[in-house]
């Protein structure tokens, strides 16, 4: 049962939902947002492409496997927390790069860490949608 | 820098994320998996060593100042936690490289592993009370998966009534957290120590310990609260049996100790009153049911909540002779228990059951295995010079200077007791002939061990072996370093000074 609407609405609502999950990772930094909902978000949008045009759409629109997506993430988190460690700070230790870049803002390793919260976020939430929806 | 306060943490998580990298090789896991654990355990010594040269050891994570961020600390007891959690690790890892289907070693069982392992270490070495609810559930969740992992029906049978009483535990952890943020306004268990004494009501804080004995107590299964234990752990896997006997509950020991050494001091009579009523109660019922059990891992799972007693046991006396006693027997504890399951496991995998009506015969079959399973055995019955003597040796003694003889002979029945079920076991699965064969001759297994598994099965069991051996020969230095981590336990203002540093 694929419905019309959906199967129409999503070809736009995914670039869309992907840049909002992007935006709220962005802002996340001083304002309400961040990684985790960012995540949700983005794997929303994913979410609702299976629904509209099946699992085996989705995961090719996808390209990565959730799997790698949560490896990825893990690493990306534990890594921007190490780094503060090669400059003899504690573990976790917010360090940020002086320049300021349009958009974004300032870059430091919290928001690798949210980089990496989001990536896992999106893993956990499609790996248990996708393999639901197979059942 | 205070890195190696750090490593418990962060080589588990390395681990399991290199192993994620590598899902499809299970060859590559192995080794990752097995390099990861020898890691930590390393980790471990390192930081035993650095906190018995300098004290309790201390990092700001994030490096905000002490109430406000969380905390990373060690004392002795945590570093002695860290050191048994990273043998368990190794231990059961070897084994289940002989021991472990591909199925399950294909769905990530190596990666969950040491996600356990991360959680367990983060438990032992927070400073926090709400991040310890964070690593309790880290844990938690990868042992959910590994009790259900493969989905035979009895396994998820068992994870249900594990998943739920947990579930019913953290809840009840969570609540005790947010009543104790009300009431002194911190989290920091230095900063709570500190502040625990001027709370104006003094029910309150009754109550929250007694909220967190019923948390904890869940966890480390103690009476009435452990029937999930052996609803539960007879069911997966040996090796997943043997981490979660031999290290899982021992977490819930570890933060009712830390909880009542460090915070709740206030009401002794009532709390280590009941902590005291409690463990004699978990020593008679834990082995009554071992008595009536028939099937080797849950006569052992009666064994494992029995013998938790005895640590709650010195707990509750508060003496520094009895914590001491209490750390000793942790440790011997996670070394027996973890020997025991894995000893059920090669039973298994030699006559293809545990039930103790069809084994027997296996003195003759394997007389190798009989001596690895006789080691742990007279262990927790307390056979001299076996390291479960001593616990029990100090922890009675501690029971006599402060005239609590009603424990002292509940624990001594208990150890008569423990020395039966494991002597009815040893005749009935090892000395006695074989059911099947009528003539009394040797039988052949269903599917015969090869030598080379039967080497990588039989190493753990034996290290584990010779270290109860060794810990209770070499008793002096081990209890050294306990009654060590018990005046550190004891003495709180060394752990608050290591915490807040120069805040009054």
């Amino acid at each position: 049962m694929i419905s019309l609407i959906l199967a129409t609405a999503i070809r736009y609502l995914l670039p869309l939902l992907l840049l909002l999950s992007v935006y709220i990772l962005l802002r996340g930094h001083n304002a309400p947002g961040g990684g985790f909902i960012g995540g949700l978000v983005a794997s929303s949008a994913f979410a609702l492409f299976a629904l509209a045009h099946g699992v085996d759409l989705s995961k090719r629109v996808l390209r990565i496997a959730p799997r790698n997506l949560i490896t990825a993430g893990l690493f990306t988190a534990g890594s921007s927390g190490c780094v503060p460690l090669f400059f003899n700070l504690p573990f976790m230790t917010g360090l940020w790069f002086e320049t300021h870049i349009n958009v974004i803002g300032k870059l430091g390793t919290p928001f690798f860490f949210d980089l990496g919260v989001f990536l896992v976020v999106l893993g956990v939430t499609l790996m248990i949608i996708f393999s639901l929806m197979e059942e | 820098m205070n890195l190696v306060l750090l490593f418990p943490i962060l080589i588990p998580f390395a681990t399991a994320v290199a192993c994620l990298l590598a899902w499809k090789q299970r060859h590559v896991q192995r080794v990752l998996s097995i390099t990861g654990a020898v890691l930590l355990q390393a980790s471990g010594f390192l930081l035993l060593v650095s906190v018995w040269q300098s004290g309790i050891r201390a990092v700001q994570m994030g490096n905000w100042p002490a109430p406000f961020g969380i905390t990373l600390v060690s004392d002795l007891f945590s570093a002695i936690m860290i050191v048994m959690a990273g043998l368990t690790g190794v231990t059961v890892l070897v084994y289940s490289l002989a021991d472990m289907d591909t199925g399950r070693e294909s769905f990530g069982y190596h990666p969950l592993m040491h996600i356990l392992l991360m959680g367990v270490c983060g438990a032992f070495i927070t400073g926090d009370v709400f991040n310890l609810y964070v690593w309790f559930e880290v844990m938690l969740i990868a042992s959910f998966v590994l009790l259900g992992l493969g989905g035979e029906k009895a396994q998820l049978e068992g994870t249900v009534k594990y998943v739920t009483l947990n579930l019913m535990s953290s809840a009840l952890f969570l609540a005790a957290v947010g009543i104790m943020y009300g009431a002194v306004g911190t989290l920091n268990m230095a900063d709570l120590a500190r502040h625990m004494g001027t709370v104006k009501q003094p029910g309150l804080v009754t109550t929250l310990a007694t909220l967190f004995l019923l948390a904890f107590g869940i966890k480390a299964a103690i009476f009435p609260l452990f029937f999930w234990l052996p609803a539960s752990y007879p069911t997966p896997p040996a090796p997943i049996a043997a981490i979660f006997a031999g290290l899982l509950t021992k977490v819930g020991i570890y933060a009712l100790i830390r909880v009542f050494t460090l915070l709740f001091v206030q009401d002794l009579e009532y709390t280590h009153a009941l902590l005291l009523v409690l463990a004699g109660l978990t020593m008679i019922s834990g082995i009554l049911g071992a008595l009536v059990q028939n099937e080797l891992r849950r006569i052992l799972s009666f064994v494992l909540v029995s013998h938790i007693g005895f640590m709650i046991m010195g707990l509750g006396i508060f003496t520094h002779l009895a914590i001491t006693a209490s750390v000793f027997y942790i440790v011997h504890d996670v070394i027996v228990k973890t020997g025991l399951f894995l000893v059920g496991g090669v039973v298994r995998a030699e006559r293809g059951t545990y039930e103790m009506s069809s084994l027997g015969g296996l003195y003759s079959s394997n007389p190798w295995l009989s001596a690895l399973f006789l080691l742990p055995a007279l262990s927790v019955g307390g056979i001299p010079p076996l390291s479960g003597f001593w616990g029990k040796l100090v922890l009675v003694k501690a029971g006599m200077e402060t005239g609590q003889y009603l424990i002292v002979a509940t624990a001594l029945i208990v150890a008569l007791l423990s020395l039966l079920v494991m002597m009815k076991m040893w005749a009935d699965a090892f000395w006695r002939d074989s059911p099947g064969s009528a003539a009394g001759g040797s039988v052949v297994s269903a599917n015969p061990v090869s030598f080379e598994s039967r080497l990588v099965l039989f190493c753990p069991i034996g290290v584990l072996g010779l270290l109860t051996l060794a810990a209770g020969i070499f008793a002096e230095p081990v209890l050294t370093v306990c009654s060590r981590a018990a005046d550190q336990l004891l003495n709180t203002e060394e752990y608050i000074r290591a915490v807040l540093g120069g805040i009054p």
